[in-house]
């Protein structure tokens, strides 16, 4: 089990409010990303979950029970930092092995625990290393390997992968998947990456500044974002934000029309925007072609078909797909 | 562009610091010689280099009339007392400092710096009048305390300054992995410092062993160190300074041993964190 419920959880530091009152439940067995810019307060938000943090108001229960005050090592919960923390005194197996001592664990249950994490985790042949002799990767597998073999309600990982090297990254965005979907226990984890949110999450919470704007699956923020922050932050690369005398035909103080929801054309036509190409930029699937020129959005980016060949100083007209347009009141928030 | 550090730069700079580290040395080297010599050669004019006649008397003599050995435990026992008593007392206190420092956490460290800046002779009173009150005049107990309290502050100061070095985070993981602030300290914070704990260790102990003005002061003859065994060879007597010598070196050649095969460690410990 691993249901963690926060009840008007707020932090404050000295007298810095990092993270107003919020309420937040998140159920066993989801995969719950917190995603914001950096300094939104995500990492606060998962060290007052970890007990790293105390609480300044509010409850925090887990499994029903009140974990408020609750140390650490005693809420049942294991962690995987940003820069691995494995102990560098201790080999792989050893470092394994550390919660389970601590838990007071059986020899041979310790044993087969660290072989079968091991085995799982692609380790096997370096349990006797230190972690110094190890790749980036494989320091945060012994990490997650560390977490795994104490079957703790829930995993929090922050920003685990912002370390490694961006062809690792995918491969352990996978691992750190598929492990969720095999032991089926809840985990959060905590990115600045959107991408690493809308690929790995049941669940994304969006903040900013402390304050929760959105909690949703990625398609339901991709496709109704609650307001202009999450309608820019979601999505790669961002939506294009239009103010102006364009805005106000659709009825809107703003709107939003994502990249791929406009198709672009060196033709001109009826209620097309007319613009000039700044870059353009080749990435063999796609070409994502960045436009000067169009009244409110400077520049706009639109998606169009990776054998398209435009140039810079070139014109085109851009047609935006109207049942796509998302519309932003003057306080930013969506229209519907 | 780096610029080569070529041979003739190499050579001056050997030779300017073995002229330097020959300089720092030459009163010990002057001390070790003289103690192989006769009080006449000793205070001879000019001054004899190596070419005398070289004489162990002056070690029997000194050896004769003073129980060397009792010194040398006693400044074993203060020196080694007073540095594990401070270990006791500073780790949980760097511990705090490096890990959960407070607004004031600097303030304490520098206000325990400053109290070394104080002339010791100014709480000279106080501390002798405390220790005819409870007794402790001429005690080892008494003395490894004092050493204790003078040293504390740099052995605080470099264990925090280590302790500063280790990353946080191992620690959180520590509790996160369910270990109670003592095995956190136990098993992977000490394991992590021991590097420092260990130059802190020897650096404490020699300055301990080489404190002069507290154990002149607080000792007369149960509890008096090797300090006081090179004292009782100085004024009281007139000049005999080779046997005067003879006494030195027998009191800092443990420690001189001692520093000798710790070098490596001492100079790591002190460099600790300089170049990262």
């Amino acid at each position: 089990m691993g249901r963690i419920q926060l009840k008007k959880v707020s932090k404050s530091f000295g007298d810095t409010l990092v993270i107003p009152p919020l309420d937040l439940e998140i159920e066993d067995g989801e995969f719950v990303v917190f995603v914001g810019p950096s300094g939104c307060g995500k990492s606060t938000l998962l060290r007052l979950i970890a007990g790293l943090e105390d609480t300044t108001e509010g409850n925090i229960e887990i499994d029903g029970q009140d974990a408020t005050d609750l140390p650490p090592a005693k809420r049942g919960l294991a962690m995987v930092f940003q820069s691995y923390a494995l102990y560098p005194h201790m080999t792989v197996r050893k470092n394994i092995a550390f919660p389970m001592r601590m838990a007071k664990m059986s020899q041979e249950e310790q044993d087969s625990r660290i072989e079968s994490a091991a085995k799982a985790l692609n380790l096997t042949d370096y349990l006797d290393r230190k972690p110094g002799q190890l790749s980036g990767g494989q320091r945060q597998r012994v990490a997650i390997g560390r977490a795994i073999v104490r079957e703790p309600k829930a995993f929090l990982f922050d920003e685990p992968l912002s370390n490694l090297d961006a062809a690792l990254r995918v491969g352990m965005r996978m691992e750190i998947s598929e492990l969720h979907k095999k032991l089926d226990t809840t985990m959060i984890y905590v990115t600045h990456d959107q991408v690493e949110a809308m690929t790995m999450a049941d669940k994304i919470v969006v903040l900013q500044a402390g304050v929760i704007e959105q909690v949703g699956s990625p398609l339901e923020l991709y496709h109704e974002p609650r307001n202009k922050f999450v309608a820019g932050f979601i999505g790669s690369p961002k939506m294009n934000l239009l103010e102006g005398p364009e805005a106000q035909k659709y009825g809107a103080k703003t709107i939003g029309i994502r990249p791929e929801h406009i198709s672009v054309s060196t033709k001109s036509s009826k209620g097309a925007w007319k613009g000039t190409v700044g870059v353009a930029e080749h990435l063999g699937s796609d070409t994502f072609i960045h436009i000067h020129g169009i009244e409110g959005c400077d520049p706009m980016t639109a998606r169009a078909a990776g054998d398209v060949s435009v140039r810079h100083g070139d014109t085109v007209y851009l047609q935006p797909d109207v049942a796509q347009i998302h519309k932003f009141d003057d306080k930013g928030l969506r229209i519907s | 562009m780096a610029r080569a550090v070529t041979n003739n730069r190499k050579i001056i700079n050997t030779a300017a610091a073995w002229t330097v580290g020959f300089l720092i040395f030459f009163p010990i080297l002057w001390t070790i010689l003289t103690s192989f010599k006769t009080e006449a050669t000793a205070i001879a004019d000019p001054p004899v280099f190596l070419f005398f006649d070289w004489t162990l008397e002056n070690y029997a003599v000194v050896q004769e009339r003073s129980n060397y050995a009792r010194f040398l435990w006693n400044s074993i026992f203060i020196a080694g007392g007073s540095t594990l008593l401070g270990l006791l007392v500073a780790v949980p206190a760097a511990w705090s400092m490096a890990f959960v420092p407070s607004k004031r956490t600097k303030d304490i460290l520098l206000w325990m710096l400053s109290t070394k800046m104080l002339p010791a002779v100014g709480v000279l009173y106080p501390i002798y009048l405390l220790f005819i009150q409870f007794n402790l005049l001429d005690s080892i107990v008494g003395l490894t305390i004092v050493l204790m309290l003078i040293n504390l502050p740099i052995i605080v100061w470099m264990l925090y300054t280590y302790f500063r070095e280790i990353p946080g985070e191992i620690l959180e993981a520590a509790r996160m992995d369910g270990a109670s602030l003592k095995s956190e300290i136990l098993y992977v914070l000490t394991p992590m410092a021991i590097p420092g704990i260990a130059s802190t260790l020897l650096l404490n102990f020699i300055l301990a062993w080489n404190e002069a003005f507290w154990t002149l002061n607080l000792t007369a003859a149960k509890a008096a160190p090797l300090t006081a065994f090179i004292a009782s060879y100085s004024s009281p007597e007139g000049l005999f300074y080779a046997k005067l010598s003879a006494a030195s070196t027998m009191a800092i050649l443990p420690i001189l041993i001692l520093g000798w095969f710790s070098q490596k460690q001492l100079v790591r410990g002190l460099t600790f964190g300089a170049v990262k």
